[in-house]
């Protein structure tokens, strides 16, 4: 059914943090990883040994410079689906495969009943869905549906595999619709922000922004200390250099 | 966005395939076109070949085509769906329409017929809300959009009726109704192309909106994900059209203008000569809306390259 499910009071996402974040892609191949023997895998390469290599991913790691001069930062950005709360890439469905879970939220594929129209890729505005060119359906993150609730796994696995791996902590999952929840107070406690809140379509997944850094001092020729190659005078340079040992 | 030739010859095909049946069905019980059977189906069997041709064309874009029937469940929310409802539901009056014509039987073609036009029309405003419920495509999120599906399918049809009522030598009125969506289609495109033109409304996204970096400043992409294509920048990060737009542009707009001229010349010619110059207003519009179709698509721009750019 592509009809939007009432609000539930469950929202599982994920909070990105952005200050951390080091842009070294391990979510982004553990996702693949997991999700190719997964819920909608596989997740297929086509051309993969050889040039024109591309393949079906449900996470991409991009990197962006903001800002200028001293104030510029170095941002890496992990994009995949933000499980909105009103997507039109359900709403557009014209078979019922695209759709959005009652109970927590997490918009998946029937890739049983998906005729690859493309349209939901169309309606999505961050790119979240890629077609499965191997099988001709759309394929896309499932918030490691198959993972979340496997009680096969032990408990602290219950978690994405793009969470599990992050080698700096900057990804985590929860209840993003229980206020008391982990996540929830950290969005609070770091000001996490929406991606394109204009388009209306309500992410779930949060964002931390870059946190700000000290501005660095003004450099001033009084107070900094010389180094040996500011002393002109070779004599006390000398000197500078016996103490200094 | 991609021009898939399939969903360009689709909606150009099935666009003037509907509107010839919407123009058929409403001139002829009002008796400005030529009322036998003949003229009535053979002009029904052009509608029907065109919109079937482009129903079976529109399948070719899909992953799974097999799968295709799949697609009428969803009409409470998707315009996709409601558009294979309508398509498939005036097939019912298109056929009794048809037999209707055959018994000749007027009041119930007339009937039927007006049955057949409105299912033509909803279907043909699916197709546009299609595009236009679409919010991450600027171009076609746009209230135009829908109106210009329905001109241009009304224009080409009745360019199509002309021409089929020039060998009946009876071309007057559609010929003349042909002239005037021409030069109505002329002024709508420029007018939706200078609303495109204008620099975006306040509130469109950025980069700066996309990635929420704006409150750190002036964002760029620095590194990109992948080094290799993926289909969805194929499907949504088409460009080539943009160097030459001016130039297809101006073909669009020659392609309506000379089927407006040549109609309106044929409306008063009558005879042969008129049949002659309806055939050539006809192929005029026609291929001037598939440049039209095949830009709509190649200058729309999604708001996914923002991510990849910095621009959409
Ligand atoms: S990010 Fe895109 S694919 Fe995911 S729920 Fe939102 S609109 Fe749908
Ligand atoms: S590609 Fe599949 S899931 Fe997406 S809109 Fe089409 S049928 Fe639905």
């Amino acid at each position: 059914m592509t009809e939007l499910p009432p609000p539930a009071a469950k929202k599982l996402g994920l909070v990105i943090d952005l200050d951390t974040c080091v842009g070294c892609q391990a979510c982004a191949t553990n996702c693949k990883e997991w999700n190719t023997g997964g819920h909608l895998g596989p997740l297929p390469d086509l051309n993969a040994f050889s040039a024109g290599a591309e393949g079906t991913w449900f996470n991409r790691v991009h990197s962006y410079e903001a800002g200028e001069g001293e104030d510029g930062r170095t941002v890496h950005f992990p994009r995949s689906c933000l499980h909105c709360e009103t997507p039109a890439c359900v709403t557009v469905c014209p078979t019922g495969a695209s759709y959005k879970r009652a109970e927590d939220g997490i918009v998946l594929i029937n890739t049983d009943s998906c005729i690859g129209c493309g349209l939901c890729a169309w309606a999505c505005p961050y790119g979240a869905r890629e077609l499965d060119q191997d099988e001709g359906v759309m394929k896309k993150c499932t918030l490691c549906v198959d993972r979340i609730y496997n009680e096969t796994i032990p408990e602290p696995q219950r978690q994405p595999a793009c969470v599990i791996t992050c080698p700096v902590g900057a990804r985590h999952f929860g209840d993003l619709g229980d206020p008391d929840s982990k996540v929830s107070q950290l969005v609070a406690a770091r000001g996490g922000y929406d991606l394109m809140p204009e388009m209306g379509y309500k992410p779930v997944n949060k964002y931390l922004p870059p946190r700000e850094r000290p501005k660095a001092k003004a450099a001033s020729l009084d107070e900094a200390q010389p180094t040996p190659l500011d002393i002109k005078n070779p004599l006390l340079r000398w000197l500078d250099r016996a103490l200094s040992r | 966005m991609n021009p898939a030739p399939s969903i360009v010859f689709f909606t150009t095909a099935s666009g003037a395939g509907y509107g010839l049946l919407l123009w058929l069905c409403v001139l002829r019980p009002l008796g400005l076109v030529p009322g036998g059977s003949g003229f009535g189906l053979v002009a029904l069997g052009v509608a029907t070949a065109l919109v079937v041709a482009g129903l079976l064309s529109s399948t070719a874009h899909l992953g799974r085509p097999e799968r295709a029937w799949r697609a009428f469940s969803q009409w409470r929310s998707s315009w996709l769906s409601r558009e294979g409802v309508a398509a498939v539901a005036t097939f019912v009056p298109m056929v009794l329409f048809g037999l209707s014509v055959l018994a000749g039987n007027g009041a119930a073609a007339a009937l039927t017929g007006l049955l057949a036009a409105a299912g033509a029309a909803v279907t043909v405003w699916c197709t546009g809300m299609i595009y236009a419920s679409l919010k991450p495509v600027r171009q076609w999120h746009h209230p135009l959009v829908p109106w210009g599906y329905m001109l241009f399918a009304g224009f080409s049809g009745a360019a199509l009726l002309a021409a089929l009522a020039g060998f009946w030598g009876q071309a007057a009125w559609p010929a003349a109704l042909a002239a005037g969506l021409g030069a109505a289609s002329f002024g709508f495109k420029r007018a939706y192309w200078a609303e495109i033109d204008a620099p975006p409304p306040a509130g469109t996204p950025t980069i700066e909106t996309a990635t929420g970096l704006g409150r750190i400043g002036a964002t760029r992409p620095l590194d990109p994900p992948h080094t290799e294509q993926t289909w969805l920048l194929r499907e949504m990060g088409f460009r080539v059209a943009r160097k030459h737009s001016r130039k297809l542009r101006l073909l669009v707009l020659g392609g309506f203008g000379a089927a407006a001229l040549v109609s309106l010349l044929a409306a008063f010619a009558g005879g042969p000569l008129a049949g002659l110059l309806l055939v050539v207003g006809a192929a005029a519009a026609l291929g001037g809306l598939l440049v039209e179709r095949w830009l709509m698509f190649a200058e729309a721009t999604h708001t996914v390259t923002l991510f990849y750019t910095g621009e959409a």
